[in-house]
């Protein structure tokens, strides 16, 4: 391409070490479903892209992984440009070809439908959620499922209006689904397909 | 800090062990599915722990204390070479003792202190298909998988009734993860299945010839399968061990002379250790 390249935000500083303990807060909050955990990145952010959201974006995806841009991010040049730079990531529009799906505002997500569910032979083959988050409450809907000992209740702000009901949907498809992160400024949580709605 | 600066942290380059933490997070997210992955060459063979090394460098950080245990002890060949490896590729720090580690690699024993939250568990896996010597194709196992077609292990199981009157699998005992996938849980003798239901800590499991990596987070149901009228029942030993005189362990038979004396020794060296020093300290 010919477009002039601006390289903006810089990535990790410390590519080794931060890569390794952005991953293990990944690891340890689908390991903890539903449960928000402080984690504070020392990242810069990019344009509409917030510091944590950024570190995870630079801990996951490389060449190896067709992403996904919500509108806000999409359209934004200094977001391009640092995929570009940084992760080398194919960017698609196709939501059902996406290993990795970023939201600057969780309450786009829906329908969850659109994306890559994963095949029964191969239910990894599916897109994995990353979204900012204003804040996390307990005072959500209750969740339960493997990494979950007894019941948990979790929320997120700004939630889609229908997402109660988007993960029934996905949680009912198990083993196929997506997998969701959900990053705020001080904290993330996941929720892994595999849990499941009790009460809403 | 490391011997070897030619080499990345833990051995392996950025982009691998990115590779390898994808199919992690895949992997806790379908408990018990086996995620493909593209496991790498390794300075060592395979069968020696490849897959195991290969998921403990994708997750080891600085702060991590890493244990690395053989059939339950810290102090065989495979258990120190793989210590020496990180010690050397990574620079954190190593114990022999349970619960001070982050971290444990261990080949085909779950260790018998009880494992806390926050710790992970890396099993070495040779062949991670449970489904495998009952039907060799992959396209076959995987889409008996995904149907949750599991029949066939049943079958093995009561022919196993069938031929020696009780399920005589003692190691590789199939479970069932979270009510759907039939898992391997690599060839731990069956005395430590039921330590993997709801266990507080993470358990991932890396096959390094066999290019697959699972997991079973924590708090999840591991159930070992079995029939009404013969249930699972866990490898009970007649004898106590002859160094720690532990009643509930799992016991290692050594050959003492070759009049055919033997003794039973627990095959977890560091708990061995530990419960010699408590019973030293109360006079027992």
């Amino acid at each position: 391409m010919n477009v002039p390249y601006q390289i903006g935000a810089p990535g990790f500083q410390d590519p080794v070490a931060q890569s390794q303990a952005t991953f293990r807060h990944l690891m340890d909050a689908i390991a903890h479903p539903a449960l928000p955990r402080a984690f504070t990145s020392r990242t810069a952010s990019c344009g509409p892209l917030s510091a944590n959201a950024t570190a995870v974006l630079l801990t996951l995806v490389d060449q190896d992984t067709p992403l996904w841009l919500d509108q806000a991010l999409a359209s934004s040049d200094e977001v391009r440009n640092f995929v570009a730079f940084h992760c080398g990531a194919p960017l698609v529009t196709d939501p059902s070809r996406a290993a990795f799906a970023f939201f600057a505002d969780a309450q786009a997500m829906s329908p969850l439908t659109r994306f890559a569910l994963g095949e029964p032979d191969y239910p990894d083959r599916s897109t994995t959620i990353v979204a900012q988050v204003d804040c996390f409450s307990s005072e959500g809907p209750g969740f339960s499922g493997p990494g979950v000992s007894g019941t948990r209740r979790f929320g997120f702000i700004p939630a889609p209006a229908d997402f109660s009901s988007q993960w029934a949907l996905n949680s009912a498809g198990f083993p196929l689904g997506l997998d969701i992160f959900l990053i705020g400024s001080t904290e993330l949580a996941a929720l892994p397909r595999s849990l499941r709605l009790t009460e809403v | 800090m490391s011997d070897f600066p030619s080499y990345n942290f833990a051995y392996l380059d950025e982009q691998t062990k990115r590779m390898i933490r994808r199919s992690i997070l895949k992997a806790i997210a379908t408990p018990g599915y086996q995620v493909p992955f593209a496991s790498r060459e390794m300075p060592m063979p395979y069968g020696w722990g490849t897959g195991g090394v290969q998921v403990t460098a994708a997750i080891l950080g600085r702060d991590d204390v890493l244990k690395v245990i053989d059939q339950g002890a810290d102090d065989t060949t495979n258990a120190v070479s793989i210590r020496k490896f990180f010690e050397k590729t990574s620079g954190v720090r190593t114990t022999t003792s349970t619960p001070e580690a982050s971290i444990i690699q261990t080949r085909h024993r779950i260790p018998e202190a009880p494992l806390r939250e926050g710790q992970v568990l890396v099993y070495q896996v040779p062949i991670p298909e449970p489904l495998r010597f009952l039907e060799p194709r992959e396209t076959e196992t995987r889409r008996m998988h995904a149907l949750e077609d599991y029949g066939v292990m049943h079958v093995k199981l009561y022919e196993d009734i069938s031929r020696h009157g009780h399920i005589a699998t003692s190691y590789a005992y199939p479970v069932k993860v979270a009510g759907r996938y039939v898992m391997d849980p690599s060839p731990t003798p069956k005395f430590d299945n039921p330590k993997m239901n709801d266990c507080p800590a993470l358990q991932l499991f890396g096959a390094g010839r066999e290019k697959r990596i699972y997991a079973v987070p924590p708090y999840t149901s591991v159930i070992s399968l079995d029939f009404e009228d013969h249930p699972f029942e866990r490898t009970k030993f007649d004898n106590v061990c002859a160094l720690c005189g532990s009643t509930n362990t799992f016991l290692d038979e050594v050959v003492m002379n070759d009049e055919g004396a033997r003794m039973y020794v627990c095959s977890d060296t560091d708990y061995c250790e530990q419960h010699r020093g408590d019973r030293k300290e109360t006079g027992a």
